[in-house]
Formats: C-alpha cells, sequence, structure tokens
C-alpha cells in the first residue's frame, strides 16, 4: 500500500513538472463588449401599421468567457448575446453565438457546441456560406449569424483540409416586428413549417474540402440538410401580409475560389441546390483591385467589382432572392492609421428593373477601449416586384458606440 | 613545413567564410559574406514563440499600446521563406485578429487575416510591403524574416557600432532590395563583427533620402546559439513618429509543425 501511494505521489509530482513551467492552467478569461447604437430613419414608414419613430435606440451586450489547458490544445469558449431595441419586439433579443469546446488532437480539430462557421470568398453575396442561420433582425446584410449548434472535426492533411460537419438542431430566421422598421410592413409568423417530420432536430449533415495551391485558394462543400433560407407562405388568404416561414429539405454543392496575383483579388462562388424546386445554379465572381499608398499617403484604396446570376425559378419553390441578375460596384478605403480607420461604400444594383441598394460602413477606434461605427443603407427602388420594395421608405443611418472591458 | 603552412591558411580561410571574404577583397562578396555569416548562426532554431508590445508615438508624443504573440516556424531550404503568425490581443476591438505569412524570397508571400467577428479568413494581396503595419512605423517587409537572397549586399566600412553598441566594432553593409514593391531604395546596416546580428539600420525610400533609422537593442542568446533582440526603436525622421518593440518570454522548439502554419488553422490560434 505504501509503495503504491508513494509510486502515485511520484507520478502525480511528474504529471506537474511536465506542465510548461510558470502556466497556470487551467487559464481563464472574461470579456465584454457593450454597444449602444442610434438609427436615423428620415422618412415616414411605408405602411400604416408601423410606428413613426425617426430615432430607434438600441444597445447591445456581448459577453466572451473562455477557459484553456493543455496549453491551449483544450478550450471552452461561451459567447451569450443580447440586445435591447425600444422599436423592435423581435429586434430585442438574446442568443448563444457561441458555446463549445475546442480540442486541438494529433492530426485533427474537433469542436462540440454551438459555433460559428464562415465560408466563402466574395463581399456582396455569401452563397457558399450555410452553416449558421442569419441573425436577421441584426442587420439587413445578413451578416449576423446565429450559434448552430454542431459536431466538427476537421483533417488537414498534404491534400488539404478535410472538414465534417454534423448538425443536429436547426435554429428559424429572426424577422423584425411589423410594427417596426424594416420590416416590410409584414408579420412574419415565428413558428415554421418544415418539410422533413423531424422538423427543427432533422440532422443536417455538411463536408467541406479546402487547399491553398500556389496563387489559388479553392473549397469544394456540400451541405444535405434544412434550407437556411425560409420560404415566405401567406397564412390567412385575406390578409397578404401575414406570412409563415417553410423550410426545406435541401442539397447544395458549393464551390469558393479566389486568384491572388500582384494587387489582384479574382473571386468566384457558385451553387448548385435541389429540393427548392428545380434544380438551379447560383453564382456570384468579381475582382477586388487594391491601389496601395494612393498619392504618397498611407492609405489604401480598394475597388470592387462582382456580378450576381442566381437561376432559382420566380415565383416558383424557391424563396425569393434579390440578387438573381444584379451588379455589385464599391471601394474600400482603408486609412492605415493608429486608429484603424476605415470605410466600405458600395452599391448593388439590378440589371432588370435599377433598384439600387447603397451601402456605406465606416469605423475607427477611439483610444485602447472604444470604438466608432456608422452604417448607412439606402433603398432606391424602381419596381413593386422587386422583393425589397417593402424597404423603399426604411432607409437609415445609424451610429454605434462601442466599449470594451 | 611550407606545404604545412599552406594547409593551415587553407583550414583557416575553409572555416571562416567572412575571413576568406575579406581576402577575395570585392565588397559585394564581402557584404554578402557576412549575410550569409549571420544566417548561418542563426540556422536550427526550429520554431519559436513571443510576446512582442508595440508602443506607437506620434510626433506630439502621444502614445498607443498593441499587444501581440508572435509564433514562427524555420523552414531550412534557402530557397523557401519562414512561415509565421501574428496575433493580436490588445487593443480589444482587433483581439483575435490573426496574420499568417508564409514568406518567399523573390516572388510575392503568401498571406491570410483571419477576421474573428465574422469568423473568415481572408487571403491578402502581399503587394503592400512599403505600407506600415497597424499604423506603425513598421512596415511588412521590415518585420517578416530576413531572407539572405531578397538583397544584393555591398560592404561599405568597418567603425564602431555607435549608440546601439558603444563598445564593438560593426561591419557596414548596404542592402539593396532584390524583390519587386520594396519601399526602400537601399538600407545600410550596422552589424557587430563579434556576433553577426544587426544593431542599427538606416532605411532610405524610393527618392533616395534618409526615410528611418531603427535600433536593435537587449539582445539576449538563447540555446547558447540563437540571438535575439529585446528592443527595437524605429524613428521616421519625415513625419517624427517613432515605434518601439519589445520581446517577452521567448520561447523555441515548442513543438510547432506545419499543421499551425495552415490558413484552416488561423481560426483555432490564439
Amino acid at each position: 500500500m505504501r509503495s503504491r501511494s508513494a509510486r502515485l505521489a511520484a507520478g502525480l509530482c511528474l504529471a506537474a513538472l511536465s506542465l510548461p513551467a510558470g502556466a497556470e492552467e487551467p487559464r481563464f478569461d472574461a470579456t465584454l463588449e457593450l454597444g449602444t447604437e442610434l438609427r436615423v430613419f428620415p422618412k415616414d414608414p411605408a405602411y400604416g401599421s408601423q410606428r413613426d419613430r425617426a430615432l430607434s435606440p438600441s444597445l447591445y451586450l456581448e459577453p466572451e468567457f473562455t477557459a484553456d489547458w493543455n496549453g491551449g490544445d483544450d478550450r471552452l469558449t461561451l459567447v451569450p448575446y443580447a440586445r435591447f431595441d425600444r422599436d423592435d419586439d423581435r429586434r430585442a433579443h438574446a442568443d448563444i453565438r457561441e458555446a463549445n469546446w475546442l480540442h486541438i488532437g494529433d492530426g485533427y480539430d474537433l469542436v462540440v457546441g454551438a459555433d460559428k462557421v464562415f465560408w466563402g470568398v466574395t463581399e456582396s453575396r455569401h452563397l457558399v456560406d450555410i452553416i449558421n442561420q442569419s441573425d436577421a433582425v441584426e442587420d439587413v446584410d445578413l451578416e449576423d449569424k446565429l450559434g448552430q449548434p454542431m459536431v466538427q472535426l476537421a483533417v488537414p492533411s498534404d491534400w488539404g483540409t478535410a472538414s465534417f460537419f454534423v448538425m443536429p438542431y436547426f435554429r428559424e430566421r429572426t424577422f423584425a416586428d411589423r410594427r417596426a422598421r424594416l420590416s416590410g410592413g409584414a408579420r412574419v409568423d415565428s413558428s415554421a413549417s418544415y418539410d422533413s417530420s423531424a422538423e427543427e432536430f432533422h440532422p443536417d449533415l455538411a463536408v467541406r474540402w479546402s487547399q491553398v495551391i500556389g496563387d489559388f485558394d479553392i473549397g469544394l462543400s456540400h451541405f444535405h440538410g434544412t434550407s437556411r433560407e425560409p420560404r415566405l407562405l401567406q397564412l390567412d388568404a385575406g390578409d397578404p401580409t401575414n406570412l409563415t416561414q417553410h423550410y426545406d429539405l435541401i442539397d447544395q454543392t458549393g464551390l469558393d475560389l479566389q486568384y491572388t496575383t500582384d494587387a489582384w483579388l479574382w473571386k468566384l462562388e457558385a451553387i448548385g441546390r435541389g429540393g427548392h424546386g428545380d434544380y438551379f445554379g447560383a453564382a456570384v465572381a468579381g475582382f477586388e483591385y487594391t491601389l496601395f499608398g494612393i498619392a504618397g499617403t498611407d492609405m489604401d484604396l480598394g475597388l470592387l467589382a462582382e456580378y450576381q446570376y442566381d437561376g432559382r425559378t420566380e415565383n416558383g419553390d424557391a424563396p425569393g432572392v434579390l440578387g438573381n441578375n444584379d451588379t455589385f460596384i464599391g471601394t474600400r478605403l482603408t486609412l492605415n492609421d493608429v486608429d484603424d480607420s476605415s470605410l466600405l461604400a458600395g452599391a448593388v444594383v439590378d440589371n432588370e428593373d435599377g433598384s439600387a441598394l447603397l451601402s456605406l460602413e465606416a469605423e475607427r477606434r477611439i483610444g485602447d477601449s472604444w470604438k466608432v461605427e456608422a452604417v448607412a443603407r439606402f433603398f432606391a427602388m424602381g419596381q413593386a416586384q422587386n422583393s425589397a420594395y417593402g424597404l423603399r421608405r426604411d432607409s437609415f443611418v445609424g451610429l454605434t458606440l462601442i466599449r470594451f472591458f | 613545413m611550407g606545404n604545412l603552412q599552406r594547409l593551415l591558411a587553407l583550414a583557416v580561410l575553409a572555416v571562416s567564410p567572412v575571413l576568406q571574404s575579406a581576402y577575395a577583397e570585392s565588397p559585394e562578396d564581402k557584404g554578402l559574406a557576412i549575410a550569409e555569416e549571420t544566417d548561418r548562426r542563426d540556422l536550427g532554431w526550429g520554431d519559436s514563440d513571443v510576446v512582442m508590445q508595440m508602443i506607437l508615438r506620434n510626433a506630439e508624443g502621444e502614445s498607443s499600446v498593441r499587444d501581440l504573440r508572435l509564433r514562427s516556424l524555420e523552414v531550412p531550404e534557402r530557397k523557401l521563406g519562414d512561415k509565421s503568425i501574428t496575433v493580436f490581443n490588445k487593443p480589444r476591438d482587433i483581439e483575435g485578429t490573426a496574420f499568417l505569412s508564409h514568406t518567399r524570397i523573390l516572388d510575392p508571400d503568401d498571406q491570410w487575416l483571419y477576421l474573428p467577428a465574422l469568423k473568415r479568413v481572408k487571403r491578402i494581396s502581399s503587394k503592400n510591403k512599403s505600407g506600415p503595419f497597424v499604423g506603425s512605423e513598421f512596415a511588412y517587409e521590415d518585420l517578416v524574416s530576413q531572407e539572405v537572397d531578397r538583397y544584393a549586399y555591398k560592404w561599405l566600412r568597418d567603425e564602431a557600432c555607435g549608440e546601439a553598441a558603444p563598445d564593438r566594432e560593426c561591419f557596414v553593409v548596404e542592402r539593396t532590395p532584390l524583390y519587386e514593391h520594396s519601399g526602400y531604395t537601399k538600407l545600410v546596416s550596422w552589424v557587430d563583427k563579434q556576433d553577426y546580428q544587426p544593431r542599427k539600420v538606416e532605411f532610405y525610400d524610393r527618392k533616395d533620402a534618409l526615410l528611418k533609422t531603427l535600433l536593435m537593442l537587449d539582445y539576449r542568446q538563447y540555446q547558447g546559439q540563437y540571438w535575439r533582440t529585446h528592443r527595437m526603436d524605429m524613428v521616421n525622421h519625415q513625419t517624427g513618429k517613432s515605434t518601439t518593440l519589445t520581446f517577452e518570454d521567448y520561447s523555441f522548439k515548442v513543438g510547432l509543425s506545419e499543421d499551425d502554419f495552415d490558413k484552416n488553422r488561423l481560426k483555432r490560434v490564439q
């Protein structure tokens, strides 16, 4: 007995010695991002159901808790999120952006839990990116995402990285309250219908391969499961503004490709999708060209142009889409200053009816723990058939002041 | 006896490439030999991990601070450059932003940026070698690994190293960038004769005017062989701005591999 406990003690001492010197494990870290936003809507709303408020304040907080051990090879991350909005009950919402365990093993990475995953290369539309549901009440650009529960395994090799995803639970898209701005005057019911009898518990699967070959970055992916894009169905024939979400089972194959040469980035995203009516293809292709150190300064000016095509049948069994034959042009100004100031301005123009979505995003740090962001979105709508027509009087400017703790 | 003397002389020449170059006499050969000796003395470090602090000062003396962590992987082939990942910790709004570089010699480097807010990895253009790195007085090309074959060399003279190493003698070597898109016409380096480490570098802009001066201070030796500076002071003479880099907690051979410098791993680094 004595010798056994001695061996145990010796073993424990050895284990303690094998830890990196000076590193206290596990290591905990907690941070907080707190933002206050003011949206300014210069025009009266288009629909009588919408509240006429020119100034719309809101506040969000996003804490982040992490713990890591094994020299960072194991990590627990928790990122809750909450927004309080005075004028939109749906935009006042909470989410778990991340709650996962990451393990970096010998020749593989494993993530279990809610996570965010981004795929793709283009700027104006994210066709290939399909893992996470969009948090559509945060912003109309659909770049904010809800945390997706998953088991994710990535295996790097000389032949590229293969990633496998199993997603046991699906999350519905969020929509603005009918009485709020950016709702298009519609009420989207929060109880969705599904193709799958398992509804939101249908196990979705995805696989992706990505590789760098010289100046090319290539990604190939396939997704089988519940579409992240809902069809909006009319609930009651008498009220066209009363809608419900329907989620189809789809199969989507995606390709993303970037060729980087000199100051040029050439980009392509393409998908083929089955399950939304007839099988269709869609693509975004374009470039970003950067003028470095313009006019003898430290500033860089990027010129962007992309073409958006989508082959889905209009008014068919696929969700409506804006970018079916559209052109995006934009410019990115990076000051390369101490405050990391930058500005991105762009316009997506519908090649058929001339409708345009103009947007401007600017940001700059103030001191060490503050940051200011400005965003402006203008909806210049041509014809009533355009699916963004409902937003024609909801152009807005948003200012956000962020404090980091 | 005459033969033995000659043999000894040849042996001395063979083990001392710099001595050899001194006999070769051409300033270009001597400059290259000094660079090769610097490079040779640093071979075999494998991989490293270091915590960096960057203090940026403007002409009025106002300062701001960045905390970064730099992991590097030595790529032994002379025709290939080293790999590195820079992860930002402060300021808080850029926490988690990571920059991956696979250095080439004369070809453009392969570079990726990881943006944590979108969880997005972007391949970026590496044409911008002469632009400021995160608003500092260091250009991107000042920070990436100094590969021998990126420059042409010319030994100018020997003299005291000056303020960065007051008690040492230095080789003064002029370097001309051979890679495209450099922001400099030439660099003049003071390399100390004892350890073959640069102590001071002067940077000349495209108009051949003195742009910046870099002092490299507080050298410490690791694993009985590898010298690393723990403080770099860069002063821009044209703007009055300056940047100080300090290095802490250097560790070598921590077990990093090619996989850790893959773009798909960027979102996992911390």
